[in-house]
């Protein structure tokens, strides 16, 4: 079938909650409304009000209580209604759900997803556009995953509510419509911790991933190069061989991300091409990223956003040494 | 379209006229569940019904309680454990509630740690928690049991497991044991009103000790009272002696029975902690000793035995001899914890997640490969506790 990220979203869901009755959805505005973005739209009708769950407006009791519910042996896949929303519950992720195995010694675990949109691009004010992947990706035993494409999407999402560990699962929203893919209607996996080679070059690579790859793939498709472009697709833990062997491949680098540069996932993406690619370098590996500000509101974004010839000048640079 | 009653609430129909009204504390009548007073008078009518080996198991578990704590702070003086927090002052408050306890339910606590023994859990483990070895934890999970470090921060995960025991059907129910200083966090907050709101099978059991380390219950809240909070959140709630295991056991059970049919319960244990937050704590630079001296007076283990002694069972307890053989677990558990044998830093990267990652796996060989050839490093690392 041909679906939209978002509708993919829900595939996944109704495919899950077909074949596992441990998987139980809840959130704010899930059930009856169906979601903000229509994610968990029909789930109500079809699995009925003990497994798909509206909730009170309360992201620590949302992510804790998702938590509890998988330490006792459900699969619980909680959805924040906007990633701007999840740092109340910042606390339960980094506290309980990313260390009950360790703390316990794999007595308990936490095989869980928490669901949220993020990334700007979609005219909202304060709070609605955040891309803090790099804070979450510092959780040692939280998995950070971040789609591009629906058929991704629906395969990633089956993965990430079978993992054993729990997944933050980050929706870019800026692309949740605007395009449609051929999403196979069986059950599939895409495994996590997998990059994905999105195109084939030889000159520079382009590493990226969630709502940055359509640019970063215009910006590739623009340049006066043969530019390799690898979609990150699983943040953490993150596929460093792939990028690796693009760098060794073509010897020069460009990062490009939507969250603030400082302290960044790009800064991570750097350093780990320099323990293992450094002596392929021709040129200092780029950086393309949101600035070290509060993402803008609706009027400014498009100076904060990463757009294709921000992309395609940093492609250039890495290619003018 | 919501399938839902409407939602006015009936007692929007009553409106008043004239001065406007505010609701005050005050309007709330916040008593306190006694059984026996503290000169050891009670009447026969409220006394729970539990047979004569109930009534001595009792008291066996508060003597527990009190050795245990008492152990503990001797070998930490001594160098042998990191920290420990006593529970003196505790025991009626902490026995009374977990003696209600089944097997099945889960239990989340704070400041409460022979309730783990209740359900189990080998002293030894209980001796590695406290020296910063995970085996303790993972021991407690054995048990359904866990204890949170984290102030308020178990509160969501107890209504999470309170609602997995309410979609298997299980019965059981989910317990957070938390303090005076939890009930101010947002965690408890979110916690308690969602169990509240989804009616799942939760007690929050709350030991008001009067001090979150140095701040005492005063300042922790405007609130008049901790168990009127849950009223905020359409939980019933109970306020009761938490120095009367008696009062405590009769409140919790049958709070248990409320919980077990589906209505989430707040209970509040006015109880008072003796000694102080932990080992690295000092207690004289923020209370006086007038206070403590006071609270002496109302030992729980005092006023249980001169309930006891009325009763005529306190002749049938050899109190010593109870001691002695505490005394004798504790000194085996010890042996045992000091036989755990140091670990190597694999242990470190084991269950971060199911299966290593190769980010992980590769700090690990590069780190192993680093002690082979410094093994100077080995001189800095420590792995039993000072104290």
């Amino acid at each position: 079938m041909q679906a939209t990220i978002v509708e993919a979203v829900k595939d996944a869901l109704h495919t899950e909650m077909a074949a596992d009755d441990d998987v139980v959805v809840f959130g704010e505005d899930v059930a009856e409304s169906g979601g903000v973005f229509r994610a968990t739209d029909g789930l109500l009708e079809e699995f009925g009000e003990d497994r798909v769950v509206d909730t009170p407006l309360s992201e620590i009791a949302i992510v804790g209580a998702a938590t509890g519910l998988a330490m006792y042996g459900y699969r619980p896949v909680a959805e924040i209604q906007f990633s701007g929303f999840l740092p109340p519950a910042f606390d339960q992720l980094v506290t309980n759900a990313s260390r009950i195995r360790w703390r316990t010694r794999g007595a308990l675990s936490a095989p869980m997803v928490v669901r949220m949109p993020y990334g700007a691009g979609v005219r909202a004010l304060e709070h609605h556009s955040e891309s803090m992947e790099g804070a979450y990706a510092h959780i040692p035993g939280l998995k950070v995953v971040a789609p591009s494409t629906p058929h991704d999407t629906k395969g990633l999402l089956l993965a990430s509510i079978r993992d054993p560990d729990p997944v933050l699962f980050m929706e870019p929203k800026r692309i949740y419509r605007s395009f449609r893919d051929d999403v196979p209607e069986e059950d599939y996996e895409v495994p996590l911790g997998e990059a994905a080679v999105r195109r084939e070059g030889s000159d520079v690579t382009v590493v990226s991933w969630g709502s940055m790859m359509p640019p970063t793939l215009e910006a590739a498709d623009e340049a006066d190069a043969d530019v390799e472009v690898v979609d990150l697709r699983t943040i953490s833990p993150m596929d460093t061989e792939t990028i690796v062997e693009s760098v060794k491949k073509t010897g020069r680098a460009v990062v490009v991300h939507e969250g603030p540069r400082s302290h960044g996932v790009g800064g991570d993406i750097v350093a780990r091409i320099n323990d293992d690619a450094l002596m392929y370098l021709e040129a200092p590996v780029e950086r393309v990223t949101g600035f070290d500000t509060p993402v803008p509101l609706l009027s400014m974004e498009d100076y904060y956003f990463p757009h294709p010839p921000r992309i395609l000048d940093a492609i250039e640079d890495a290619l003018s040494v | 379209m919501s399938e839902n009653e409407p939602t006015e609430h009936p007692a929007n129909a009553t409106v008043s006229a004239g001065e406007p009204r505010f609701l005050t504390q005050d309007d709330l009548s916040v008593d306190t569940h006694q059984v026996v007073a503290p000169d050891g008078s009670y009447d026969s009518d409220d006394v729970p019904d539990l047979d004569d080996e109930q009534f001595r198991d009792l008291y066996r578990w508060m003597l527990t309680d009190r050795v245990f704590s008492k152990r503990m702070v001797s070998i930490q003086r001594r160098g042998e454990l990191g920290t420990f927090g006593s529970t003196r002052g505790q025991e009626a408050s902490i026995i009374g509630s977990a003696y209600t306890l089944q097997p099945d339910d889960w239990l989340y606590v704070g400041r409460a740690w022979t309730p783990m023994f209740m359900r189990g859990v080998p002293m030894k483990d209980m001796i590695l928690f406290w020296r910063g070895i995970e085996e303790g934890q993972q021991s407690f999970a054995d048990h359904n049991c866990q204890i949170a470090i984290s102030i308020g921060s178990h509160l969501p995960l107890v209504a999470g497991l309170a609602w997995g025991m309410d979609l298997s059907g299980d019965d059981a129910i989910a317990t957070a044991y938390l303090g005076d200083g939890a009930t101010s966090t947002g965690a408890a907050h979110e916690a308690i009103n969602f169990a509240g709101a989804l009616d799942v099978p939760a007690l929050f059991y709350c030991q008001n000790n009067q001090y979150a380390i140095s701040l005492s219950a005063d300042e922790q809240t405007g609130a008049n009272t901790l168990a009127q909070k849950a009223l905020a959140y359409g939980m019933d709630a109970i306020r009761v002696d938490g120095q009367d295991v008696l009062a405590v056991y009769e409140a919790v059970s049958e709070a248990r029975e409320r919980v077990r049919n589906g209505e989430p319960v707040f209970v509040e244990s006015v109880t008072y902690r003796m000694d102080a937050h932990t080992t690295s704590d000092d207690p004289t630079r923020y209370r006086h000793d007038e206070e403590v001296e006071a609270w002496e007076d109302a030992d729980p283990l005092e006023r249980y035995r001169e309930f006891l002694k009325a009763e005529g069972l306190w002749d049938h307890i050899d109190h010593d001899a109870i001691v002695d053989e505490i005394d004798a677990e504790f000194d085996a558990a010890l042996e045992e914890a000091n036989a755990f044998e140091e670990r190597g830093v694999e242990e470190t990267f084991a269950h971060v997640y199911e299966e290593l990652p190769p980010d992980l796996q590769r700090q690990f060989e590069e780190f192993s490969d680093l002690l082979e050839r410094r093994p100077e490093l080995y001189d800095y690392i420590e792995q039993r506790p000072k104290g």
